[in-house]
Parts: structure tokens; sequence; C-alpha cells
């Protein structure tokens, strides 16, 4: 457990340094040292597809955002916005954080079973370290696990999963990457009317 | 964006068979080991972006394949939907896995099993691919007041659009 | 503990993508809060000192070519990785989306600060 908080507490010290720095080509690298943070956290959290999708797409990410910030007459911007408006940005910021804080609390698994003895459809979050699925009665995951061998035949359950089971939700990721990549090309289209009536 | 000097010309030409190679495995075996479509996408159009960061920019506008990656990005989407749609044919609903529960089930933890879903991998590999490739290109070779005039080459002759306004 | 922790994370990249002035800083900050949120999917549904969900062949009873009992107890749950593999994917092709915006208004107005780009011009 210890390998978390230290990866949890670099994580944030890159994000804090990303954030503050003036230096745009500092705050990307400092994405980089994040990303890199949540796929060895991805890693030790027993999940090694996430880890290998999220290391590649992070070198590719790298690349797009540094194709972005090297320019040749880039003036740091100093300053923030006018004070007031930060000043209220960090005050609601402050209220979110405290209520998400509330709303996180977690109870352990021993507790929860006692509640259900009186109340049978209580639900709270569990302690770090016990999956959602084992507080959640008829949860779908207990299904996956059992009978994804012989239902689709994949040892892979998470191929199964995104595959088989919840194929629906492939459809619609790779219609959003669809619709994305074309936004992108189509910005990007540089217009040739203007070389046609620059001779003339 | 220029390009760089031999010797990572050179590496770069042999590592990228090596990468695309990788890219196949992971997608052809995305349902016995990690990986799957999505990653083994990544990974094939990452083969690319190295050659184009090791060649520059004119080489890439005019010998990487652009107008062949948007047909194949449409191509790999189109075979995904027709697997869906052959499922309501063959199996009664949209998206059954009718291969594995009528015509060929294949015995499991073998490379020929779990029906439809390699073929799905396929496809999705394919469409990630070949879009992150083309989103990369169009990054690279565009050109307008962002870094365009590099000190010593004389690119005006081969970019389309080198003015300023 | 730990889920406060990735809360933090989340606060702090909405920190910047709300105050800052620079556009590339705003899209870092969305970045940030994207890894806050896989982080924090993939963390409900870990087990401690379980295995991640693949079948091996040591998995398997040779008897009845079931699943071991062993595995189903000490999984980890799947579904919440499902739903982030496409995240992670979504997220690039919409910070590809996000950069090249950026890279067009630089070319259109020479800066990447959104309190001067209030203009219109044809």
């Amino acid at each position: 457990m210890a390998i978390f908080y230290i990866l949890l507490i670099f994580m944030i010290i890159a994000a804090i340094i990303a954030v503050e720095t003036k230096d745009l080509l500092s705050s990307v690298i400092c994405i980089g040292a994040i990303g890199f943070g949540a796929s060895l956290m991805f890693l030790f959290l027993r999940a090694p597809d996430i880890a290998i999708t999220q290391i590649v797409v992070e070198v590719l990410g790298l690349i797009i955002l540094i194709r972005a910030t090297i320019s040749r007459d880039l003036t740091f911007i100093s300053g923030d916005r006018e004070f007031f408006g930060t000043v209220v940005s960090v005050v609601i910021i402050a209220v979110i954080f405290l209520s998400g804080m509330k709303a996180l609390e977690t109870k352990s698994f021993h507790e929860i079973q006692e509640t259900r003895q009186l109340h049978p459809q209580a639900v709270a979050l569990p302690d770090f370290g016990t999956p959602i699925y084992d507080v959640t009665p008829g949860a779908a995951s207990q299904k996956y696990i059992q009978e994804g061998l012989e239902k689709t035949g994949a040892a892979n359950l998470v191929a199964s999963v995104i595959l088989d089971f919840r194929a629906y939700d492939t459809l619609g990721e790779a219609t959003v990457l669809f619709t994305s990549i074309i936004g992108a090309t189509v910005i990007l289209r540089i217009r040739s009317k203007k070389l046609l009536e620059e001779p003339e | 964006m220029r390009g760089m000097t031999v010797i990572v010309k050179t590496i770069a030409s042999w590592v990228k068979v090596l990468i695309f190679v990788f890219g196949i495995y992971i997608i052809l075996f995305g349902h016995l080991t990690p990986g799957g479509g999505f990653a083994g996408g990544v990974i094939l159009a990452s083969s690319y972006v190295l050659l184009m960061l090791a060649f520059g920019r004119e080489f890439v506008q005019e010998n990487l394949p652009s107008a062949a990656a948007s047909r194949l990005d449409c191509l790999g989407a189109f075979l995904f939907a027709m697997i869906a749609t052959l499922g309501l044919a063959f199996g009664g609903s949209f998206f059954v896995n009718y291969l594995y529960q009528k015509y060929l089930p294949g015995e499991p933890l073998h490379l020929v099993s779990a029906g439809t879903i390699p073929l799905s991998n396929i496809a999705i590999g394919l469409k990630v691919g070949a879009s992150l490739f083309l989103v990369i290109f169009t990054l690279s070779v565009f050109c307008k007041d962002l870094r365009c005039k590099e000190p010593e080459a004389d690119s005006e002759i081969g970019t389309s659009a080198g003015e300023k306004e | 503990m730990p889920y406060a922790l990735c809360f933090l994370l989340f606060v702090i990249g909405l920190y910047c993508a709300v105050v800052k002035k620079n556009m590339v800083k705003i899209v870092v900050g969305i970045m940030v809060m994207e890894y806050a949120v896989n982080l924090f999917l993939i963390m409900l549904g870990y087990r401690t000192g379980g295995e991640a969900p693949i079948i091996d062949k040591s998995h398997i009873d040779p008897e009845t070519a079931q699943v071991a009992a062993s595995f189903i107890s000490s999984a980890v749950d799947p579904l919440p990785q499902a739903l982030v593999l496409t995240a992670i994917v979504i997220s690039l092709g919409s910070l590809a989306l996000m950069i090249s915006i950026c890279i067009r208004t630089y070319g259109e107005y020479g800066t990447f600060d959104i309190t001067e780009i209030r203009r219109l011009r044809g």
C-alpha cells in the first residue's frame, strides 16, 4: 500500500508544478510525468490492459502537446485574471473540495455487512481494497467473472466485456473517435482558394 | 519540422518495422493476453510517427500515404459495423457472437477462439491506428505562422501555404 | 485516504482550467482532470491481494474445465477497466481536437491569451 501513496504524492507534486510554472514546455513535461505515474499506478492496481494503453497514449499525447508549444515568439503571459474573479473561483473550488471529501467517506466491509442486516438494501462506499461489486447486491461483474469464459470463449475478461457483453459502448467510442478526428482534420485545413487568387 | 541526422534516420527505418510487427501482435492476441484493439492501434500509429519525427516535413508530405490512411480509417469503422450487422442476420440480434455460439467455437486459450472478438479487435485496431496517424500527419504538415520558416531550409516550394498574413 | 488524494488531483486540474489565461494551460488542466477520473475509476475496483482479470492455464480446473473458485474470489473488477479503456483513447482524440483549435487560433490572432481574442475577424 505504500507504493500507492508514493505514486499519488508524486503525481500531485507534478500537477502543482504543471499548474504554477510560467514556462509552457515545463508544464507539458510535467504532464508526461503524471501520465507515467498513472501508468505505474495502473500496473500496481492489477490492470495491465490499461497500463499498456495509458503509456502509448501518453507518448502520442506528449507529441501532440509539444507540437503546439514549440513556437519561437511565444511571450510568457504573466499574472492571472483580475483579483476578484480569482478569489471567487478559489472559494468555490474549496467548497467543492470539502463537499467531495464528505461524499467520499468510506466504511469498512464489516460495518456494511452489519448495517445490511438491519436495512437490506444499504450501500456505502467501501474502503480502498474492497471492490465495489462485493457490496452491491446483484452486480454484473459477478456474472462476468463466473461465466465469461464459457459464454464468450475469451481468456481476457476485459476484452470479453468490451467486445461481447458491452459492445455498444465500443461502437459509441469508435464513433466519438471518428468524429473528433474529422473535426481536427477539418480545422487544420488550409483554404487553397487564396493560392488561386494571388497571382491575378 | 526538419529531419534529423543520418544515424537517426537509418535506425528509425529499421526500428519502425519492429514496432509495426509488435503492434500487429498486440492486436491479434487481444483476446488472450492484455492489450487488444485500442493499444495495438495506437502502437501502429506511433510506428509512423517515428518516421515523421526522424525524416522531417518534406519527406512526410511526399511519401507517406495520407489518402490511403483516411480510406483505411473508414474501412475499419465499416468492418466493425458489418460484423455487428451480420450478427443480426446469423444470430438473431445485433452484436451477437454468432461465430462462437454456432459456427466456429474453437478451444479456449488458443488463437482461434472467442468467435468474433479477434475480428472486432482487428477492425478497431485498423480504425484507431489510421485515425491517429492521420491527425498527427495533419498536425505536422500544417504551417501557418507557427514555426514554419526554418533558418536554413528553403521550404517555400514544397509546402502549400507558407504565406504570412 | 487514496480516494482523497485522487480527488485532490482532480481539484488541482479544475483550478488550472478555470483560473488560467493561457490556452495551453487550460488544455493541461483538462488533461489532469481526465487522469484523475480514470485513476479513481480503477481504484474503485481494486481488491487487496487480488489478481488481474486474465484467465491462465493454471486457473482452470483440469477435471471440470471450469474456472477455479480461487480465481473467482480473488479477481479484481473487470468492469471499470473496460470503461476506462475507451475513456483513455477518447481523451487522446479530444486532446487532438483542442490542440488543433489552439494552433489555428494562434495562426489567426498571434497569441495564446484568451482575453485578447475577443475581437471578431472575418
